[in-house]
């Protein structure tokens, strides 16, 4: 989707990004008590390519591989029907499945929670992990749904008239989070998934 | 994205690539697992509306409805089409009524899809599951679903379709799907099997099989039927076979990697013997499990979105 | 009653008055005297003989849902039609004289416009044996023109002993050319465009040789042929071909067959689904140049209305057939007048005495396509070339609504239409008809 991002100002550079990463891999670690029992699911698009870098982090701390993937949430949406049936993103479930693993979902922001919502509906007809965590780069409030996430990049506080963008070098070229106006302030729903 | 299905011929190549795409991500989204159901369609109402009796299509299409979680009403309207029984349009106004969201007809008239989907009688989706001697187009889809799944982009390769081209819908779908989709096509058939102006489709056409082969990465062949043969079509059963048929000589030429369909029922020992339809490079069976796919996609892709937002087929997302 | 029509342009001519009186035209000049006449304005309209149809279904007996001959003569004078020759196919079939002095009776009694009743060629239209042709002929009706049409006479021997038995009463043989077996089953002109709508093809061979075999065998009998709605080219050239030999060959065209191509088929609506077939636009050039050249003698409207229920439907279980008695002249304006391929005064023998000739109703009581000219029966048309309209299927009397039209921009409009002094149609609407007025 190709955006205009004039009137977007920096919220966290890509150092910031790369470190608030880190941290989240070592309190997933603590929080796990290791990570021998970890898989790690990206919400696409862009909560896939931070899932591939948490889980190398996580990697790289504990010394062993990580599995990670990819769960596209699509088809569990309670808002399909409010606009244009959408192209699927690919589900990637890593072999060994997640029965009585620790999963860890990825997104890049918690804004409503009706993502995760899915996200956690969808994992049910995957199999039946022994706890679900949820990682996210910026939380912004606003929750719709009683739930939070277990590590926060960013805690982010802002207006339903603003919009949050995260750029990730893997698709956008660079990294980034950005906030900015709100084309549509009353379609939240759509505002977090325009990303 | 997509109003109505109507006919391949409709598809954009963006189109067409979405389809299969999302077809392949309901196969991972579905296959090997316990759950095989989906919630997207909850509350949505599929009617197979099926005026010609065809087992395989209508449980392929309310497979894959149930696997999205819709509402599916088989109604058999057989008998009551062309011969004066109940009309299409009072059919029609009868699902409006049941509140139907998506119709799947299969018809023998050519064009009833159309009538459906243009008159005005019902606002539902329309997805031709076959009419007439036109098209059939989730059988061109799953068709190519299967190929690229074996042979990977369609782009530039060489497609055989051997067969009853003239009254054959499956073939009219898939020429024009396969060209949209990039592959050089090649129908094969007696001249009387094939329809006047075939030279303007988007393939080449041949009237000798073995002079085809050569170089083919898949070969469709069609069902011929036996009463073709009362209409002078052409001689007899054995001549077709030995000038049509693919048997293990013919086969044995093909290239290592060649695949073999057919969209079935089959006539073994007529254009196919059970030689080649058994064997490892026939993917008959493997067609059938991707039609669910297929249809899971078309009808995801019709119904999941917002209502009626969108008019005419438009542009893949 | 008398009139007096001032300042009209008689087949498109220098304006003139013409004076009806008691059912003829008493005068042609300028500057009549309009003493006791009711006086109409012509100024700018073209004055043409009333327009005689060879070739129209009225559908009663037996169809009454989709026109009765009351619908149908007040279609047809709206559309500047003063006789129809009403096809046979009804039910019962016109095949005995029974049936053909009732619709003519009927016609009669209505009186918006002389209905000359068709005869069938063969009891029941089933090919098999000839009907009583000379019965037919010598009834009340008067028949003339004989054909199955809707079906082909496809026997060559039968149709040969047609065409010699009319010889005996000055009939003709009007020929739906259309071998059997090439179109069983047949739904639109077999073309790329019928290989890829799935729709079974109705060739133009399949046309075309039967007139073939037919003008062959009128030459060897020496008898008079009509060929019914030819649509190709391969049928004007032969029918060309027949004329130059000086065989006494007639053919007819449809305004549909003028302007309408087989494109129009592509969504499926069984409104375009017609017999024969709309074809391309190569054969509608073909049947232009035809009628320009006199090829094709006359228009003839085949007009065939059809309920709601059985054009609303599957393209393959619709039936066949278009309205046309209302919008005909239009469609000729605009195919042949306004292209140039032909002025008024050929119109008026294209649709009127070519056609009056053929059937062999120009002379005797009731005469028409007669001149304009004085002592003549007054059957005329006024027809102003300047005014245009949208057509509207709703708009029309007949009872069905089978209009290929519909939407469509056409010129032209049927101001006033005179049957035998009598206006039938008055500002482009009916009035009550002469035999309802008490007046004949």
């Amino acid at each position: 989707m190709s955006r205009d991002l004039s009137g977007f100002r920096p919220v966290l550079s890509d150092d910031e990004i790369a470190r608030a990463l880190t941290r989240m891999a070592h309190e997933v670690v603590e929080r796990s008590k290791g990570a021998s029992d970890l898989v790690v699911l990206g919400i696409p698009s862009r909560g896939v390519p931070l899932a591939q870098r948490l889980a190398r982090s996580i990697s790289s701390v504990e010394d062993i591989d990580v599995p990670v993937g990819a769960i596209d949430v699509t088809m569990y949406r309670d808002d399909l029907r409010l606009r244009p049936a959408r192209a699927l993103e690919p589900t990637d479930i890593p072999t060994g499945g997640v029965d009585g693993k620790i999963v860890v979902l990825v997104d890049d922001v918690l804004y409503s929670g009706r993502t995760i919502r899915a996200a956690l509906t969808a994992l049910d007809d995957v199999g039946r992990p022994q706890a679900v965590r949820l990682a996210v780069l910026v939380d912004r409030g606003h929750r719709e749904l009683p739930i939070r996430a277990d590590h926060v990049g960013k805690n982010l506080p802002t207006s339903v008239r603003e919009s949050v963008k995260v750029l990730v070098e893997e698709v956008d070229g660079r990294d980034a989070v950005l906030i900015g106006a709100a084309e549509d302030p009353v379609a939240h729903v759509d505002l977090e998934d325009a990303r | 994205m997509i109003r109505h299905l109507l006919s391949s011929s409709d598809l954009t190549r963006e189109q067409a690539t979405t389809i299969l795409d999302t077809a392949e991500e309901m196969a991972r989204l579905t296959e090997g697992r316990s759950v095989k159901k989906l919630p997207t369609l909850r509350g949505r109402t599929v009617v197979n509306l099926f005026f010609e009796d065809s087992t395989r299509t209508r449980t392929s299409f309310e497979l894959a409805a149930k696997r999205l979680s819709a509402d599916v009403i088989n109604f058999s309207a057989k008998g009551s089409s062309v011969s004066k029984g109940e009309s299409l349009k009072d059919t029609a106004l009868t699902l409006a009524a049941m509140g139907a969201d998506a119709v799947v007809v299969r018809h023998s008239a050519s064009g009833a899809p159309y009538r459906l989907a243009d008159s005005g009688w019902i606002d539902a989706n329309v997805l031709n599951a076959g009419d007439g001697t036109h098209e059939h187009p989730t059988q061109a889809l799953l068709d190519a679903f299967t190929m690229r799944h074996h042979l990977g982009d369609l782009d530039g390769r060489h497609i055989v379709i051997v067969g009853d081209v003239l009254h054959g819908r499956v073939a009219r779908s898939n020429v024009s799907l396969l060209a949209t989709l990039g592959a050089r096509v090649t129908v094969v058939a007696p001249p009387t099997l094939l329809p006047l102006g075939v030279e303007h489709w988007p393939c080449e056409v041949s009237y000798d099989l073995d002079a085809a082969l050569p170089g083919a990465s898949a070969v469709m062949m069609l069902r011929v039927q036996q009463e073709r043969m009362n209409a002078a079509f052409f001689p007899s059963a054995r001549e077709y076979s030995r000038r049509y048929g693919l048997d293990t000589q013919r086969f044995g030429r093909l290239s290592d990697d060649a695949i073999v369909l057919h969209p079935g029922p089959m006539n073994r020992g007529m254009e196919i013997t059970a030689e080649v339809a058994d064997s490892e490079r026939s993917v008959i069976v493997e067609q059938v499990t991707n039609g669910v796919y297929v249809r899971m996609a078309v009808l995801y892709l019709m119904l999941a979105g917002a209502g009626d937002g969108t008019t005419g087929q438009e542009g893949a997302a | 009653m008398i009139v007096l029509i001032k300042g009209a342009r008689l087949l498109g001519a220098e304006p003139t008055d013409l004076l009806l009186r008691d059912g003829v035209i008493a005068e042609i000049g300028s500057g009549l005297d309009g003493t006791g006449a009711t006086v109409i304005d012509a100024g700018g309209l073209v004055a043409l003989p009333g327009l005689v149809d060879l070739h129209t279904h009225l559908r009663e007996p037996g169809r009454e849902d989709a026109e009765t001959i009351a619908s149908g003569t007040r279609a047809a004078a709206l559309g500047g039609f003063t006789a129809v020759h009403a096809m046979a196919n009804t039910d019962p079939v016109a095949d005995t004289a029974g049936v053909v002095e009732q619709v003519w009776r009927l016609g009669r009694e209505i009186g918006y416009a002389d209905v000359r009743p068709v005869g069938a060629v063969t009891v029941g239209l089933d090919g098999q044996r000839l009907a009583e042709l000379g019965a037919m002929a010598d009834s009340a009706a008067g028949v003339r023109v004989f054909s199955d049409d809707g079906r082909c006479v496809a026997d060559a021997l039968l149709m040969r002993r047609a065409l010699e038995y009319v010889k005996a009463f000055g009939g003709v043989i009007a020929q739906h050319a259309q071998e059997p077996r090439l179109t069983e089953g047949a739904q639109m002109n077999e073309s790329e465009l019928s290989g890829r709508l799935g729709l079974r093809g109705w060739p133009r061979v399949a046309e075309e040789a039967i007139i073939a075999r037919d003008v062959m065998l009128a030459a060897h009998v020496g008898s008079r042929l009509h060929i019914c709605h030819l649509s190709t080219r391969g049928s004007v050239e032969i029918v060309r071909l027949a004329k130059q030999r000086g065989l006494p060959v007639t053919a007819e065209v449809t305004p549909h067959h003028l302007l309408l191509t087989e494109d129009l088929v592509a969504g499926y609506d069984a409104r375009y689904k017609v017999n024969p077939p709309l074809r391309s636009a190569d054969d509608v050039a073909a049947v232009r140049e035809g009628l320009a050249d006199g090829t094709i003698d006359a228009v003839a409207t085949d007009h065939a209305p059809h309920p709601v229920e059985d054009k609303e439907c599957e393209w393959d279980a619709a039936a066949f057939g278009m309205l046309g008695l209302e919008t005909a002249l239009s469609v000729v304006q605009h195919t042949m007048v306004d292209t140039g391929l032909l002025d008024w005064a050929g119109v008026a023998d294209r649709m009127s005495f070519a056609p009056g000739r053929i059937g062999k109703c120009d002379g005797g009581d009731f005469a028409q396509a007669r001149p304009l000219a004085a002592g003549e029966p007054a059957n005329v048309v006024l027809v102003d070339p300047s005014a245009s309209r949208t057509v509207d299927p709703a708009a029309s009397v007949s009872l069905s609504r089978n209009n290929p039209y519909e939407g469509r921009k056409l010129p032209g409009s049927v101001v006033a239409t005179f049957l035998r002094g009598f206006p039938v149609v008055e500002n482009g609407e009916l009035t009550q008809s002469s035999i309802q007025k008490g007046m004949r």
